[in-house]
């Protein structure tokens, strides 16, 4: 069998399904075998889109979402979104084709150096560089992307390889003996852990998208239920707890909700699972929590420890742990008094904007989204101002239906990941929350939704402004607006031009009737929102602030 | 401070531009770093001499170094009790008549010359990095032309 049919082969064995590329000269072997094998492939317009498209797959799925494009350019259009997925540690396969074996190295046309270029960016990678060590590469490339804390890994096969011929040989056992990730915590760390939450009387936890990964909502939810204490997750851990529970606080940090700041802030245990102190959530990190012990449970030991020093560190899979945990509490802490005081300060400072004008709100649109959909949709995002009113103000109730680039902040994520959403699950309502800005970053890939009836809806809030940094450039930089204006093509026009529907909305009673047609739509939507240019995200910390040194101005 | 840690990895191609672009990635200063093969030759050891201000600084560079995937284990000779060893190639000035006083060093150190030429001794010298600053405090004197060592190399004892 040749190299290119074993790749093919190896990847139907891991369970792949669906794959997302862009064919080129280096690959002619794969997609030859393609042409009639039966795994399917979303061609792409633009590889980069190939590369969200499979992490936004990965992240609906919770599955190992693949992508494929030729040697050089191709595999550099390629590593932003490796680099996505690397950040907010997404199981996924890249597969690149190389030049020859024998043209390594001589600068062959189409040639990069894609292991080293997507070494820092990959959790491992690969060269492949006999074909006798493809198929148990690909094995060994899918076990490491799935397991531990996840991440992309990257597999470059040169084209000799794809055609040459060896025996297929699926190995049934991965076993890599420099690579052993730990699951169950220490039981003594457990005991102390939950001695540390007997003791406590204003615990709070924080949880991570390592919550989402290890598949621990009900766990979490019966931990936060049992000891009585709030939950507040990161930008990645929405989901991972019941946005309408009403110990949920919402997401904390940078935008996070004054109450889940405050409440951080104050207390004196702090119980972080899957999390990694980011310095978008500690603000700065002198003044982080000062009064609070933490309890920090996490599947990368590197995690711990790493920004803030943590007193009882758990390392394994928070699914485990926290069921562990949950036995091993004896003694429930009251914190009837830590909760009101925690209820008090919801009462006092509630997310808010003035809704009060003619203008349409970003604000209420994602109300109104969220009231249609009754939180059943999956949400997907760009980046900026749109990212984090989707953060503030739709709830999410399961895991998986929040989607978006947290630690890189990829701009033109949106779109393409929720094509991946939706190809997941073609009966979800899947939607893309874009800024004018982002969503001409990958704009091409509404030519592979509208060919392959991908139906995501794209929700465009434009103001006309690349919004966050002008939100910042009004705030400390004296409204010295900087090539933060910026001009678009006509929405409508352009929607249609690729075969999707494209409306504009620029009333405010007009936003619930866009929305249900969108819904109601059979294709590709594109809604153009005029909102208010000039309306800010709140509450924010300023960077390098303590997190409860909020401005929360009402817009 | 200075930590001397030795790295067991998978002899594979590109492992060292891993350790290598660890360090420069994440901000720590390599100091030295020593590479071979070990009895099984699918497994390479490396010692390397690291700059770490704290002790959090080299339990990160603990962690990361074992996060990689063809990284086997990590130990840190801080607290360990280890020997260590480093060979160092001196060229010096040597006039006709500096040859005896040259040689007569070699009673306090372990060393040798190798090679005299064109009024310059190379010299050869292995010891623990104290010894190895001696030498080079008394070879000072001669005029030090060229220096070339291979980094530490450390051993658990």
């Amino acid at each position: 069998m040749i190299g290119a049919r074993i790749l093919l082969e190896s990847l139907k064995k891991a369970g792949v399904e669906v794959i997302f590329g862009y064919p080129g000269g280096q690959v002619l072997p794969i997609f030859d075998q393609l042409y009639d094998f039966d795994l399917k492939l979303i061609l792409v317009r633009h590889e980069q889109g190939a590369a969200h498209a499979a992490d936004g797959f990965s992240r609906a799925t919770g599955k190992v979402g693949v992508c494929l494009a030729t040697s050089g350019p191709g595999a550099t259009n390629l590593v932003t979104g490796i680099a996505t997925a690397y950040m907010d540690s997404i199981p996924m396969v890249a597969i690149t084709g190389q030049v020859g074996t024998h043209l390594i190295g001589n600068d062959a046309f189409q040639e990069a150096d894609v292991t080293g270029i997507t070494r820092p960016i990959t959790k491992h990678n690969f060269l492949v560089k006999d074909v006798k060590d493809l198929a148990r590469t690909v094995a060994e490339a899918f076990y490491i992307a799935s397991s531990g804390r996840p991440g992309p890994v990257l597999i470059d096969i040169p084209l000799d390889v794809q055609r040459a011929d060896t025996e297929f040989i699926w190995p049934d056992q991965i076993n890599i003996r420099s690579y052993q990730p730990t699951y169950s915590g220490h039981p003594g760390q457990i005991k102390k852990a939950a001695k540390l939450i007997s003791q406590a009387q204003k615990p709070i936890i924080y949880a991570g998208g390592g919550v989402i990964t290890s598949g621990a909502h009900l766990e979490l939810t019966e931990l936060a239920e049992k000891i009585q204490a709030p939950v507040t997750t990161t930008f990645m851990g929405l989901g991972g707890f019941c946005g309408t529970h009403n110990l949920f606080l919402g997401m904390l940090g940078m935008h996070g909700t004054a109450y889940a700041n405050h409440a951080v802030m104050e207390a004196d245990l702090i119980i972080a699972i899957g999390a990694r102190f980011d310095d978008r959530v500690t603000g700065r990190l002198d003044d982080f929590a000062p009064g609070a012990k933490i309890i920090h449970i996490d599947i990368d030991p590197s995690s711990i420890s790493k920004n803030v020093s943590v007193d009882v560190p758990v390392v394994g899979d928070a699914k485990n742990i926290i069921q562990q945990l949950i036995t091993e509490i004896k003694i429930l802490p009251d914190t009837r008094n830590w909760l009101k005081k925690v209820n008090d300060w919801k009462n006092k400072h509630p997310l808010i904007y003035n809704d009060d004008t003619e203008s349409i709100k970003p604000q209420y649109i994602l109300q109104e989204l969220f009231k249609l959909t009754q939180g059943q949709a999956i949400i997907c995002s760009e980046v900026g101002q749109s990212q984090m009113w989707a953060c503030q103000w739709y709830q999410y109730l399961t895991p998986r239906t929040w989607i978006s680039s947290g630690g890189l902040g990829t701009m033109g994520f949106g779109l393409p990941a929720a094509m991946g959403a939706k190809v997941a699950f073609p009966k979800k309502e899947v939607f893309n929350i874009a800024g004018d800005g982002s969503i001409q970053m990958n704009i091409q890939e509404l030519a592979t939704c509208v060919a392959n009836k991908i139906n995501v809806k794209i929700l465009i809030f434009n103001n006309g402004f690349l919004g966050m940094v002008r939100q910042w450039q009004e705030l400390f930089y004296k409204k010295r607006y900087s090539y933060t204006p910026i001009t678009s093509p006509d929405y409508v026009m352009l929607a249609q031009s690729y075969g999707a529907l494209g409306m504009r909305v620029t009333k405010k009673e007009d936003v619930a009737v866009a929305l249900e047609k969108a819904i109601k739509t059979d294709n590709t939507v594109l809604v153009d929102f005029r909102i208010e240019p000039e309306e800010n995200v709140y509450p924010m910390v300023p960077s390098g602030q303590a997190i409860n040194k909020m401005i929360e101005g009402l817009a | 401070m200075r930590h001397t840690i030795s790295v067991l990895v998978e002899n594979k191609f590109g492992v060292l531009a891993r350790i290598a672009g660890l360090f420069s990635a994440r901000g720590y200063n390599i100091a030295s770093l020593a590479v071979s093969e070990t009895l099984d030759p699918q497994i390479s050891y490396m010692t390397i001499v690291v700059e770490a201000k704290d002790e959090k600084v080299l339990e990160q560079i603990n962690k990361q170094l074992n996060k990689l995937i063809d990284v086997i284990s990590v130990t840190d000779f801080t607290k360990k009790e280890h020997l260590d060893r480093e060979l160092v190639l001196v060229k010096v000035g040597c006039l006709v008549d500096d040859k005896k006083e040259l040689e007569s060093l070699f009673d306090k150190f372990v060393g040798k010359i190798i090679q005299i030429k064109d009024d310059a001794a190379i010299i050869e010298a292995i010891g623990d990095q104290d010894q190895i600053k001696a030498l080079l405090g008394a070879l000072d004197k001669f005029g030090v032309k060229e220096l070339v060592r291979t980094g530490k190399l450390a051993i658990s004892n």
